[in-house]
């Protein structure tokens, strides 16, 4: 049990896709311009992630090793057609700003990285965990980032104007240049918080993602 | 009594430290400080002061949260300060100010490890901070002597120059409407340094006299802006009053002087240096004439503060006798 509590919390703060493992930087930099894109962009994938994760790890002695790459990217982009079609029918605002973001969740390293590293070796319920706390956790860290980014870039938070903020925001920080740098100190508060510390030796051991990871590191530090 | 030591070199260290270099710098920024004070009006001078003591402040800060030894006294922070002061408009709120100098020093230098790792020159990311984030107030340009109908010359006007009804001026390099007399005196509307072209090389010349500075870069950065305005003018037919006028209008000569020398983040080789200049002044051209933007000066700095590691690296000098050791040799 608690090791089906750990699935589901890693993912939140100790092995956050985007504050630890820099995965997925490309929505985490183009869509969060507002706080609700977001919470929007983060919910989609998170909903791909739960259901691929548990699709592949179903599958996974099916799918021969040597073509495990297209199969994971046909499954992620049936679910991913999925979500597009009832965004754009049911919440037509969020899919016009999501935009291109939307369909380029098929190709999100979050997603594969998740089905690669973790679907694709364990037990369905602990895929569907791990599909959750890996998605509430990017979840979390799109909001945090659009949150941010809108109030200092717009003066506003979910669309809500913030008292004091007005004629006094920073265009630079809707800008691609103030996501880098918001995305840039956060990963600092993040890492700040969590107590960690630069590794040592940079190399395939002091991955965050070396514990789940096929590669033999013995062999690239020997 | 063992009177003879046995030590390392360096046995003769140079009576020049950092603290003596910023403060040059800073001495040789007085010209410009008093033609902008005499041209914007005391507030010139009050943003300058404004701009070193945050900017300072910042500096005691970052060191103590970061539970490293204080380097406030060695002047660079206090250089930043008056070098991003001198890139703002008069009018600009102190608020706006107060923030571009925390952005330069907590971030841009700081965060990477203070003087000497920061691979940009902060007072000029700090500039394009602000121009990025409040380009309305970064762009509004008062006449010069504005001051004077102003109730104690404007200097405690807080909410920029919009607020300033019908006073505000575009810089000559937008409208292209200034003599090169009153350029190069300075009696032009621009940021608090930019002015005045003579007060500028006043300041340059000591710098280069006193060997604090290389007058490689500042050449090499006006000469190769001044050759492609020249072929410019040559391939459009236009009139030459424009070459000097591109140098004398914006923030080029301060740039040039203050700015591309920076120590931590121009080439070290006076090859590197060249070409960084080169690079420099290319780049001004290209996005004066060609970008959405009228001023490149700062950007094209930015630019080349990037490209400054691989320039090291290709002009790297030979140690005199050194042989090139054959790869396979090695191997």
């Amino acid at each position: 049990m608690s090791s089906n509590i750990n699935t589901l919390t890693k993912g939140i703060l100790k092995e956050n896709p985007v504050f630890v493992s820099l995965l997925g930087m490309c929505p985490t930099l183009a869509v969060t311009t507002g706080a609700f894109n977001g919470i929007g962009m983060g919910l989609s994938t998170t909903f791909v992630l739960i259901c691929s994760n548990l699709v592949i790890c179903l599958l996974r002695k099916l799918i021969p090793s040597q073509v495990k790459l297209p199969c994971y990217i046909v499954i992620i982009a049936t679910f991913v057609t999925l979500i597009q079609f009832l965004l754009h029918g049911f919440i037509p605002s969020l899919y016009t700003s999501l935009g291109a973001f939307l369909e380029l969740i098929t190709v999100n390293c979050i997603i594969l990285g998740r089905a690669e590293m973790f679907a694709s070796k364990n037990k369905p319920l602990a895929s569907v965990l791990d599909g959750i706390g890996m998605g509430l956790g990017f979840t979390l860290a799109l909001f945090l980032m659009g949150s941010v980014r809108e109030i200092l870039g717009s003066g506003t938070w979910l669309g809500i104007t913030v008292p004091g903020m007005v004629g006094h925001t920073m265009s630079l920080f809707v800008m691609p240049a103030g996501g880098f740098l918001v995305l840039g100190i956060l990963i600092a508060v993040v890492s700040k918080l969590s107590n960690r510390k630069p590794p040592k030796k940079f190399g395939c051991a002091s991955c965050p993602n070396a514990s789940a990871c096929n590669a033999k590191c013995e062999e690239e530090t020997a | 009594m063992n009177i003879l030591t046995v030590k390392p070199s360096p046995h003769i260290r140079s009576e020049l430290t950092t603290q003596k270099i910023m403060l040059a710098v800073i001495i040789a920024l007085i010209p410009a400080i008093i033609a902008g004070t005499i041209v914007f009006g005391p507030r010139a001078l009050f943003m300058v002061v404004f701009c070193a003591l945050v900017s300072m402040m910042t500096e005691v800060v970052c060191r103590a949260l970061m539970k490293k030894e204080g380097t406030v006294s060695d002047g660079s922070a206090m250089l930043t300060g008056v070098l991003l002061a001198l890139n703002l408009p008069v009018t600009l709120p102190l608020w706006q100010a107060a923030i571009g100098c925390i952005f330069a020093i907590a971030v841009v230098k700081q965060l990477f490890g203070g003087l000497g790792c920061n691979f940009a020159n902060p007072a000029i990311t700090g500039r394009i901070f602000l121009l990025l984030s409040v380009g309305s107030d970064m762009t509004a340009w008062v006449k010069p002597f504005y001051y004077k109908e102003l109730h104690l010359w404007g200097l405690f006007e807080t909410s920029g120059a919009t607020a300033i009804d019908g006073i505000t001026g575009a810089t000559p390099l937008a409208t292209g409407d200034a003599g090169l007399m009153e350029l190069f005196l300075g009696n032009v509307g621009g940021s608090i340094g930019e002015t005045s072209a003579l007060a500028l090389l006043i300041g340059g010349l000591f710098l280069i006299i006193t060997k604090l500075i290389s007058p490689v870069t500042p050449i090499s950065y006006l000469g190769s802006l001044a050759a492609l305005t020249f072929i410019k003018v040559l391939v459009t037919g236009g009139d030459m009053i424009e070459v000097p006028y591109a140098l004398l209008s914006g923030g080029v000569i301060l740039g040039a002087f203050f700015m591309a020398t920076d120590y931590v983040t121009s080439p070290i080789t006076s090859k590197g240096k060249l070409i960084f200049g080169i690079g420099c002044g290319i780049l001004t051209f290209v996005i004066r004439e060609f970008a959405s933007m009228p001023e490149g000066c700062s950007f094209s700095i930015l630019i080349m503060n990037l490209l400054t590691p691989y320039i090291d690296k290709f002009t790297q000098t030979k140690p005199i006798g050194a042989k090139k050791i054959n790869a396979k040799e090695e191997a």
